[in-house]
């Protein structure tokens, strides 16, 4: 039995805001299933008193003085986008 | 003898007493690209314009003090580079130009005045360890160009192989510095997490990121890293700890070394002419009077399902910033936002791409983050704990880089578990945050490279280049060159 089906993989396409054709979801169902059923090995070892590590350094909390600096411009911060319009980012229609 | 077989430190005293010009360096640079990269396709943008314009201005300076003063060098294309196309290898980026900044590691470069050539091919988004998930031409590696040239800083590495730049940088999340310097012959660090700066770099998994260099030399390595390394305030996860003189740490005396051998690191899946080279190494050291025993990294076998859930799940999130609203392509085929965001991604993104971020996105999502994300973050104290153990004993860990030497273009390309599989001995120095090294070690019967790995305790690089150097000097794996193009 597959890990995942291929409902589950169209669902996480629409969480990670992927468009999958039938023939994708059939591909990435095969892949992350056999990754997963490779990852469930994981399983052998018992970690129940192990802390989880999200990163090695020490450090925790940088902060620094909220203090305004110059660091780019509207027209710079406009000038990559695939579309903008009186100093705005323009996508196309939220609501219907 | 080509320039670019004279080290930074033989290049600074020919260009200090006037025997060659930086213009001459930058020539050289862009004589050899023009030669050779049809082949190696190492390159996807070049800086000629501006390159050719800054030696001119750098050969009129009388102050030629600078650290890197005129260097030819390569940069990954997931840095960014001011007003300098930077596309991460990608389709998503392809028309990314104009750059508003430059990284952290970029910005120090300069000041130390070295030249940027162009930006290198890579694996889309840093994810592949044969360049083949480069969205345009992928890098052939210039020993023999049927094989590929390691990942995913292959263009990197092959770059410096090929003779293109004197040195170059890469990134390191599972492998992708170390792994591409072993296929293709040249020495590649990846530093201690949190010794370099990442600000600027495109964020693949946050917590393994390392930017590092690809050099020739271990000499060269270590002056590169001196002018990259250091606290940044723009990188909350750089480290506020002194960058130590690295090349002074050159001495060439490891009696009394102890090196730590994990048998893991040397059991069947490493193919016999890797495991003799390695062993060749350790006799090596033990003629320069430093000591080795076998030990154990027990946790070592789950370091690449720990990794692939880990670095995925952190990929998902970083990578969705690529939107289609302030950078990049965006697609021309959507009704309404929500559908915008979808095609616009999943046109711009290859396939690699799309499996890491919705592997992740799995393993993060309700229900599952227990069983794999959390779960592989307690592995990875274990993997973490096992490096922890090993140096209050040894001064070094020593194995190879990878199981094998460089693989055939197309030979791994279906099976995305196989790919991942080569990273097994690469992938536990990330998840410690440990410093690493490859350096050449000899050549496996088809003319490819093999790689030696050298793993040191945290902020320790000073003696992993110490080790490294020793080796270099004893040896001379390293002055071989590929015969691309004809023999330079």
């Amino acid at each position: 039995m597959e890990k995942i089906s291929k409902d589950q993989v169209k669902h996480v396409a629409h969480l990670a805001r992927l468009h999958v054709s039938e023939e994708e979801a059939a591909m990435f169902t095969e892949h992350l299933s056999s990754i997963i059923t490779y990852a469930e090995q994981l399983n052998e070892l018992d970690t129940t008193n192990v802390e989880p590590t999200t990163h090695v350094l020490d450090i925790k909390n940088v902060m620094r003085k909220d203090e305004p600096k110059q660091w780019i411009t509207q027209e710079e911060a406009l000038k990559n986008a695939p579309d903008h319009k009186d100093g705005h980012f323009r996508v196309p229609s939220i609501l219907e | 003898m080509a320039l670019f077989d004279y080290t930074i430190k033989q290049l600074e005293e020919k260009v200090h007493n006037g025997e060659i010009t930086v213009e001459e360096l930058v020539n050289a640079s862009y004589e050899r690209i023009h030669e050779v990269d049809d082949e190696v396709h190492a390159f996807l943008t070049l800086n000629e314009e501006n390159a050719r314009a800054q030696a001119k201005e750098l050969d009129k300076q009388a102050d030629k003090t600078a650290a890197l003063f005129g260097m030819p060098s390569g940069i990954k294309d997931n840095i960014v580079t001011k007003s300098l196309r930077t596309t991460c290898a990608s389709q998503f980026l392809d028309n990314f130009h104009d750059p508003l900044y430059n990284a952290t590691v970029v910005q120090k470069l300069s000041e130390q005045k070295a030249v940027t050539i162009g930006k290198l091919n890579m694996d889309e988004f840093a994810m592949g360890s044969s360049n083949e998930n480069s969205s345009y031409e992928p890098t052939r590696n210039p020993w023999n160009t049927d094989y590929v040239p390691g990942g995913s800083s292959g263009g990197s590495a092959a770059a410096v192989a090929a003779g293109e730049v004197l040195f170059a940088l890469g990134s390191d999340t599972g492998g992708s510095i170390r792994q591409p310097a072993a296929f293709c012959g040249v020495v590649g660090l990846k530093p201690t997490y949190g010794r370099v700066s990442r600000f600027g770099l495109v964020a693949f998994a946050s917590s393994l990121d390392q930017i590092g260099p690809l050099t020739r030399t271990v000499e060269d390595n270590a002056r590169v890293l001196e002018v990259i390394a250091g606290h940044d305030a723009m990188d909350s996860t750089s480290a506020d700890i002194e960058v130590p003189a690295y090349t002074a740490a050159l001495t060439n005396d490891v009696k009394g070394l102890k090196i730590a051998v994990p048998k893991e690191y040397l059991s069947e899946g490493v193919a016999p002419e890797v495991k003799a080279s390695v062993m060749e190494a350790l006799k090596v050291y033990e003629s320069l009077g430093a000591t080795w025993e076998e030990v154990s990294l027990p946790h070592s076998k789950y370091a690449v399902a720990t990794y692939y859930l880990l670095s995925s799940s952190e990929a998902s999130a970083n990578l969705a910033r690529f939107d289609g609203v302030r950078y990049g392509v965006r697609s021309e085929n959507a009704d309404n936002m929500i559908d915008m965001f979808k095609k616009s991604r999943s046109e711009g993104f290859g396939e690699e791409v799309k499996r890491r971020i919705m592997l992740g996105t799995f393993a993060l999502s309700s229900g599952y983050y227990d069983a794999y994300y959390k779960k592989a973050q307690k592995v990875r104290t274990l993997i973490k704990q096992d490096f922890e153990q090993i140096f209050q004993d040894y001064d070094v860990v020593i194995g190879p880089t990878t199981p094998t030497p460089a693989f055939k273009v197309g030979e791994k390309v279906d099976d995305p578990l196989t790919m991942y599989a080569n990273d097994i001995l690469t992938i536990p120095v990330n998840l410690a945050g440990v410093p690493g090294i490859s350096i050449p070690c000899g050549f496996a019967k088809e003319g490819l490279p093999i790689g030696l790995q050298i793993i040191g305790k945290h902020f320790d690089e000073a003696t992993v280049y110490r080790t490294a150097h020793a080796y270099e000097q004893a040896t001379d794996h390293h002055k071989q060159r590929p015969q691309l193009g004809g023999a330079k």
